[in-house]
């Protein structure tokens, strides 16, 4: 921090140390012309009540116009990835979990997918119904909490508390069926890691009934007023050509007209036996966006009763003692059982070596999942392409010229995860 | 508690249990019945004993009651934790019970930091700035796994938070409860009621680095040792 | 996805663009491919990566889903950088490898806008998330950082002979060993 050692710092840590005050020379339009502009570089520090997560933005401002963002991200840089090459196959599924931290079940089920695709393996039709529900309530649940921290934003305060109560009920499903409010685990190579427990489907379905109701009130609330309309409505839109350019996916891109949905053109998982609409939109503004995914919370409340009502029976993982454990009450009584069971705890299993890329449809976007093995029991490269990361590269040129506070909207209706651009 | 004969302080779990306490109870000392009824204090229990009764005023407690009373956390979410803390603001376990909602995004009006999430090597200066700016008395409690030790993630990229800064209650979990995280709030609330400063002055051998803001000058900021050496 | 017999056509007619026979031995852009589970996949040399994902777009695969880093420690080119494609209208992926020596770790950058093409703006970020974790230096990319990293580190983390780090775990019995620990 001193001078003494000025000289060795690098030019990116000099530049990282505090700003000095220094005494303006000239008065801004004392003896000059008034209708001069500065050109003022505004730092968005990590810290910041704003920014969802530790995001840092370098806006350049001419007056309040935005002229140009740079992002800087890796401020919450975890080397999940590096990490999961250290592990097993099974164990790197809590690791990768944590990536995009509002939508754990899509991180792990892109993982999965992949995993699977490399083993060849079927998985049950009843261990798909129940990912379709974990996903579908992953997907409500994360578009709750980017409305409540946006109407947050934007300064409709109260939403913040009607959201979290229903993400509540939500987490507290997530706990009755998996035992974790967060990160659970539960999605598992070739299905799911237990059955949901009696009782299960009242619970879900009392959820259900009341859900689309919730969603009324919360747009009767916010779809008219006259300030959400007035910060949201034809501000930062962007037009579908560019998003697709910069390889938007999501919400973002269907907000301006583009109806990609992968759980439309690339079924997996037993999308295509549920009818839902993607919901659209047609301009590309702010409101869109936040129309497309109020609209999205309930065709998900649709996809999983029909998930509900038409749960088949069977396994809810696959019946390959190679990949999955055995139910507990076979160790008692099968050796072989037990040999499997120690294998696969201890060593884990083997995947045939290949690379392949897994895309599905999250609430952000495509999060891709790429996995190389070698034929070993701990993968060599996971990577997963996070529909955040690539989505940011949208920021500037949405908020190109629109003010400031344009911009705190735009970031809230991007619906940026950290921990999935940061890894 | 340091003790300066080298061995580490140790605090008594038992004296950290949160109990029910009204404020009379709590200025006229109650809560050292129960710990060790009717053995003679000794050692550092009888250091925190004659600071308890003889150094310590009524109104020294009476200013760390209305201290622990009422946190202003600032708003340091990092990672999946964060999710958690906003969840204690939110309605099912309501943090305002206790008056701890006023969450403060600039860090010179708040005084507890709630390190919730992973710490990177990158973020970890900008920790270490915002707990400067912080105003003295201040907290910190490093919520989850990741900050408290490393977590799942033991790699390349992440420091505990301990490493840089001092903490003062860790919560386990990944991410914990927003009940476990109360249960750290609470805890911590017991904690400033014993001893506001808690000694980490001397467990850090922090001693000197007070941040004196001299008149005027735009050099107001810069930490100034007490003993004048610049 | 195209299947295995579309895979090859798209292969001979990039072998073909470049002027180059099917039975040349240099100068063909495509080396190799690849139908692996249902997914097809092209092995280019790195000086034409350009010219293919160019055509490629052509063809309709104008969507840059990902573009990720693989390290194939040890064997050689041990860096690879893979893209992948998607073809909206037709629902088709396709995925192009290449792979790079350390010795040599130098890709042209697909981001920026050239005399061959628009360019691909998607990349921009995820080639710099490559350079940084791997050290695929991306020439001609506009703004080569290091994105994850702070910038002045050294090293690139995710090779697989960077060593993983980590910190050893502090418990009541060891935490005043550790030099630096308050207690």
């Amino acid at each position: 921090m001193s001078e003494a050692n000025g000289q060795q710092l690098s030019d990116y840590r000099r530049r990282e140390q505090s700003i000095t005050l220094s005494p303006i020379e000239e008065q801004i339009g004392e003896g000059q012309d008034d209708t001069r502009e500065e050109v003022l570089t505004l730092n968005f520090g990590p810290h910041h009540p704003a920014t969802h997560g530790v995001l840092r933005l370098l806006v350049t401002l001419k007056g309040e116009l935005v002229q140009e963002i740079k992002p800087i991200v890796g401020y919450v840089h975890t080397g999940i990835e590096k990490t999961a090459e250290d592990k097993s196959y099974w164990k790197v599924i809590p690791v990768i979990e944590r990536m995009d931290y509002l939508a754990y079940h899509f991180n792990a089920y892109a993982y999965c997918g992949a995993v699977e695709t490399l083993l060849e393996i079927e998985v049950p039709r009843r261990a798909q119904y129940l990912r379709v529900i974990h996903l579908e309530l992953t997907r409500i649940m994360s578009h709750l909490v980017w409305l409540g921290t946006s109407a947050l934003d934007l300064g409709a305060i109260s939403m913040f508390w009607y959201c979290f109560r229903e993400r509540e009920k939500i987490l507290d499903l997530f706990e009755y069926s998996t035992g974790a409010r967060m990160h659970t685990r539960y999605l598992q190579i070739g299905g799911v890691v237990e059955d949901v427990p009696p009782g299960y489907a009242t619970k879900l379905s009392g959820f259900l009934d009341e859900m689309p109701e919730r969603l009324a009130q919360y747009g009767a609330l916010l779809n008219n007023n006259e300030i959400f309309l007035q910060r949201l409505r034809g501000t930062c839109s962007l037009d579908a050509s560019t998003l697709l350019s910069l390889g938007v996916t999501g919400p973002l891109l269907r907000a301006a007209g583009v109806p990609w949905d992968l759980r439309k053109a690339e079924p997996k998982c037993s999308y295509e036996d549920f009818s839902f609409k993607v919901p659209v939109g047609t301009v590309g503004d702010n409101y869109d966006r936040y129309a497309v995914r109020m609209a999205e919370m309930g065709e998900s409340v649709k996809i999983i009763r029909q998930a509900l009502d038409g749960l088949p029976e069977g396994p809810h993982i696959t019946t390959d003692r190679k990949v999955a454990l055995p139910p507990r009450h076979e160790l008692a009584t099968s050796m072989e059982a037990l040999i499997h069971h120690f294998k696969l705890v201890t060593e884990g299993f083997r995947v045939p070596p290949g690379e392949v890329y897994f895309p599905v449809e999250g609430p952000r976007g495509e999060y891709g999942c790429f996995v190389r093995s070698d034929g070993s029991s701990k993968p060599v490269r996971v990577h997963m392409r996070d529909p955040s990361f690539v989505n940011l590269q949208a920021f500037t040129h949405m908020a190109r010229g629109d003010y400031i506070a344009d911009m705190i909207a735009t970031l809230a209706m991007l619906d940026p995860i950290l921990g999935g651009i940061d890894r | 508690m340091a003790m300066n004969d080298g061995s580490p302080g140790h605090i008594d779990p038992q004296g950290l249990r949160v109990t029910r306490q009204n404020a009379s109870q709590l200025l006229r000392g109650h809560e050292l019945e129960g710990r060790n009824p009717g053995a003679d204090p000794e050692g550092t229990d009888l250091e925190r004993f004659v600071e308890e009764r003889v150094l310590t005023t009524t109104l020294d407690r009476a200013v760390a009651w209305a201290r622990s009373n009422s946190f202003f956390p600032a708003t340091f979410g990092l990672a999946c934790c964060a999710i958690e803390m906003m969840s204690i603001v939110a309605a099912r376990v309501d943090v305002a019970r206790f008056g701890y909602e006023a969450f403060r995004a600039s860090p010179r009006q708040a005084d507890l930091l709630i390190l919730s999430g992973r710490v990177s090597i990158k973020m970890a200066p900008i920790v270490r700035r915002i707990y400067d700016q912080m105003l003295e008395p201040k907290w910190a409690i490093s919520m989850g796994a990741c900050c408290s030790s490393m977590g799942v993630f033991n790699n390349y990229s992440l420091v505990p938070a301990e490493k840089f800064m001092p903490v003062d209650v860790h919560v386990p979990g990944c991410p914990p409860r927003p009940e476990a995280l109360m249960h750290g709030v609470l805890k911590l609330r017991k904690m400033v009621q014993d001893d506001p400063d808690m000694g980490w002055r001397d467990r850090y051998d922090a001693r000197g680095t007070e941040e004196v803001v001299q008149a005027g000058g735009r050099d107001a900021a810069e930490n100034v040792p007490l003993d004048g050496a610049s | 996805m195209p299947d295995a017999t579309g895979l090859e056509l798209i292969a001979q007619e990039l072998r073909e663009a470049q002027g180059a026979g099917p039975r040349a031995a240099s100068g063909s852009p495509v080396l190799d491919t690849d139908f692996f589970r249902g997914r097809a996949s092209l092995r280019i040399e790195p000086e034409h990566v350009r010219s293919v994902l160019e055509s490629l777009r052509g063809r309709g695969y104008a969507f840059m889903s990902s573009l990720h880093g693989v390290d194939y420690h040890p064997s050689e080119p041990r860096l690879g950088v893979q893209y992948e494609l998607l073809d909206m209208a037709r629902v088709d992926r396709i995925t192009v490898k290449l792979r790079v020596p350390t010795s040599a770790p130098e890709v042209d950058s697909v981001t920026p806008a050239g005399e061959d093409g628009p360019g691909w703006p998607a990349a921009e970020f995820q080639e710099r998330e490559v350079y940084d974790m791997f050290g695929v230096v991306f020439r001609g990319h506009p703004d080569l950082r290091r994105i994850l990293m702070p910038e002045d580190y050294e090293g690139y983390p995710q090779r697989r002979d960077f060593p993983i780090g980590g910190e050893p775990i502090l418990f009541t019995f060891n935490e005043s060993e550790k030099e630096g620990s308050p207690r």
